[in-house]
């Protein structure tokens, strides 16, 4: 883009004054509006606003200064070309790539999540902790990637810090990755749990996805877009085909069933999803939710514009002094927590540091790519958010709000919620649930639900009153689709991890075709999540209340990870005076992860702390308070409760292990004593033409 | 109008992976056409879709 017509200084300078000065009022108007309502234009507005701020001024400096991008130089795709891992293809298409594989459930459930907090606090930590942490780090980490051969984070951890920062953050990926699939799975479980419709329209994505693969192996050989298309119109056809499975007085038996029983059929699948081949389930699949997601995606911003909705939440409620019903926790540093991805997600250093870097032609688009995707990444939680925040909050809290919180009867719950301030009634969410084609909607935890309700709303207001139900489960099974896309690949790329690992004990164990080595392993991976998806399910405060502030601490802990190798190759390079761009971010992200840990493993509140809450749980079980359903569960519950609190502490130390290596490599490399010498490839000038990949 | 819709179909085409055996022909014939035959449609899918899951490829 180096002939790229540029404005005259002048021109470029008021428009850029126009949009910061819009920007600030759009955020200051939704920051200090306190009333009835607030449009969601000025979301949008300020959003954009901050994102283009961000991505003309501060990703030009860290592309000049801190990382001195040079155009010149030729890149992993140009100097390995393969015609398959290495390829220079052109900017939007890698952007394409690099933001289909960013972009999962996470932004679409945390801000849902956050939001019981209202919108404002969610809201800035989306938009500042992505333009100046999230975007940073995926610009970081594939810049780092590509000035090495396209190596992944793991690597470049061993290379840059040493034997110990590797191995902590191969451990730490591994964990992660775990604790992810259980809380994915738990969210769909949730949005199936007792709706014959959901449940049979996510059912029937299986034999469609397979259909698509044996079309795209046997009948048509890679043709891609006729199988996703045919795929895409079936998906449709089983959303409709759910609702007459529902109106089938026999049908619907067979799709009706409670959380642990959908979290053993979950389990199962995910483990045939792991060890049957790819093309058969893993592949189509995938290509399916690529085109749903980014399809859904843009449909409800197009809506979102159109329509305006009122967001109905307040900025901030009475639940940031930590007694929220959704989860427990004060705003600090619970918000952070929550809302991972969508403002900073450690998973994306991964990315960035696997396919994306193989496929960049030309330096420079790194920006473009590494910052860019980010951010529009970060719009989507912005949506989340809105979608989330139309809902009159009493029906958001009554959707949201465990039935160990607000009671488990209709009347308890709305006497509950209405008595906080947000008036709803058992009427009010017997009408939702109808017009929904749901039993209940009370306590759908998880996030999924509620969002499907602010789709719906928004879709059906947007392109038409009627089909409330069928936007609704829609909105379902366009989630549960690439989440169980997610469970299906994270199984498979935690069991390739684990087989590498075992590899190194025993040989055979790390051939990944072979067969004994691909079902054990694979085993092993599916019981670690299914042990805490089976138990987030019979757990009585809901599960996601203990589950997704542990995915929060374990994302952004890995986010910690890949800001420590940047930190660490920045100062090696001799850039430490401008090692405060990811040093700064690091240093927040281990507050915010050190703080929640702390709380997690030490609050004596019963619904924050792991640990108080199993020892509340085994003083009632001693005393004989407990009912004899309660006090069967109650040592498994108190099992987990430490097992959580063990994880918490592992994340706690690997975080400070990393931070510790950091500066002690760091302080050597100032100093001027021996460490890693750094791995930067040397100065291949590139050969490519300027304009040839871009047509 | 039309140059523009032509445009869009092969962006799209390459985003979604439908011309990845087209591009590996031009690939192959100019980096290995002297050595055998080059793989068929069928045989390039297949190792295609091997390789590419066998890594970290999406995200939460």
């Amino acid at each position: 883009m180096a002939n790229r017509k540029r404005l005259p200084a002048p021109i470029a300078f008021v428009s850029w004054a126009g949009v910061a000065i819009l920007g600030a009022s759009a955020l200051g108007g939704i920051a200090l509006h306190r009333g009835e309502s607030v449009n969601a234009m000025w979301f949008i507005l300020a959003a954009v606003c901050v994102y283009a701020l961000g991505y003309r001024f501060y990703s030009a400096f860290l592309a000049a200064k801190v990382l001195a991008l040079d155009p010149t130089r030729a890149t992993p795709a140009e100097r390995f070309t393969d015609g398959r891992d290495f390829v220079p293809t052109n900017r939007w298409i890698v952007f394409g790539h690099h933001f289909a594989a960013i972009a999962g459930p996470g932004p679409l459930i945390g801000p849902t999540l956050a939001a019981q907090f209202g919108y404002l606090p969610g809201t800035l930590w989306i938009l500042f902790g992505a333009v100046l942490g999230g975007c940073v780090q995926d610009f970081v980490a594939l810049f780092c990637s590509i000035r090495r051969d396209g190596r992944s984070l793991g690597q470049m951890a061993r290379d840059e810090l040493g034997a110990i920062g590797g191995a902590v953050a191969l451990i730490g990926v591994l964990a992660i990755m775990i604790i992810l699939i259980a809380v994915l799975g738990l969210v769909v479980v949730n949005a199936m749990r007792h709706s014959p419709w959901a449940t049979s329209t996510v059912a029937a994505t299986i034999p469609i996805a397979i259909m698509v693969g044996l079309f795209m192996r046997h009948l048509r050989p890679g043709r891609v877009l006729e199988g996703t298309a045919i795929g895409v119109v079936l998906l449709l056809l089983a959303v409709f085909g759910g609702s007459w499975v529902d109106a089938h007085p026999a049908l619907r038996g067979w799709f009706d069933y409670d959380g642990p029983a959908l979290a053993l059929l979950v389990i199962v699948y995910g483990f045939a999803a792991a060890v049957l081949p790819v093309w058969l389930l893993l592949a189509p699949r995938d290509y399916l939710s690529t085109f749903m997601k980014i399809g859904t995606i843009v449909a409800l911003a197009i809506a979102i514009v159109l329509l305006n909705p009122a967001v109905k939440m307040p900025a901030i409620t009475q639940f940031v002094d930590g007694t929220g019903p959704i989860f427990g926790g004060k705003v600090f540093p619970f918000v952070f927590i929550t809302i991972a991805c969508g403002a900073i997600s450690g998973f994306h250093a991964l990315i960035s540091s696997g396919t994306t870097p193989k496929l960049l032609a030309n330096e420079r688009d790194a920006r473009f790519i590494g910052y860019g995707a980010m951010a529009v990444e970060s719009f989507v939680a912005i949506m989340a958010m809105v979608a989330a925040c139309v809902l009159d909050p009493g029906v958001y809290f009554a959707i949201n709000s465990p039935a160990g919180v607000v009671g488990a009867q209709a009347a308890d719950a709305v006497a509950a919620i209405s008595a906080w301030g947000f008036p709803v009634t058992a009427a009010q969410m017997q009408d939702l649930a109808r017009e929904m084609g749901e039993a209940t909607l009370f306590a759908r935890t998880g996030g999924a639900p509620s969002l499907a309700v602010g789709m719906a709303s928004i879709f059906s207001r947007a392109f038409g009153d009627t089909l409330l139900a069928v936007w609704y489960h829609f909105a379902i099974m366009f989630e549960a689709l690439f989440i169980l896309t997610t469970v299906d690949a994270g199984t498979r790329v935690a069991r390739f991890m684990l087989q590498d690992m075992l590899g190194n004990a025993i040989p055979a164990m790390g051939r990944t075709s072979w067969y004994p080595s691909v079902l054990t392993c694979s085993a092993l991976v599916v019981a670690g999540w299914g042990y805490f998806l089976y138990f987030g399910t019979i757990d009585p405060l809901g599960g996601i209340n203990s589950l997704w502030p542990l995915f929060g601490i374990a994302n952004q802990m890995l986010a910690a990870i890949a800001l420590c190798v940047a930190t660490t190759i920045l100062v090696k390079s001799r850039k430490a005076r401008f090692a405060w761009a990811t040093a700064a971010p690091l240093a927040w992200l281990v507050v915010v992860t050190s703080s929640a840990a702390w709380e997690k493993l030490f609050s004596a509140d019963l619904r924050v702390g792991f640990l108080a809450h199993a020892d509340d749980l085994a003083a009632h079980l001693a005393s004989g308070a407990l009912g004899t359903a309660a006090a069967e569960q109650a040592p498994r519950l108190i099992f987990n409760d430490r097992l959580d609190a063990a994880l918490t502490l592992f994340f706690l130390l690997t975080v400070w292990v990393l931070v510790v290596e950091t500066a002690r490599v760091c302080h050597a490399a100032l100093a001027g004593k021996r460490v890693p010498p750094i791995t930067e490839t040397p100065h291949v000038p590139s050969r490519l033409v300027e304009d040839w990949v871009r047509d | 109008m039309t140059e523009l819709l032509e445009r869009a179909w092969r962006m799209l085409r390459e985003l979604s992976g439908d011309d990845a055996y087209e591009r590996y022909l031009v690939h192959w014939r100019a980096r290995h056409a002297a050595d055998a035959p080059p793989p068929s449609r069928a045989e390039f899918f297949r190792a295609e879709q091997q390789r590419k899951w066998n890594g970290v490829k999406r995200c939460c």
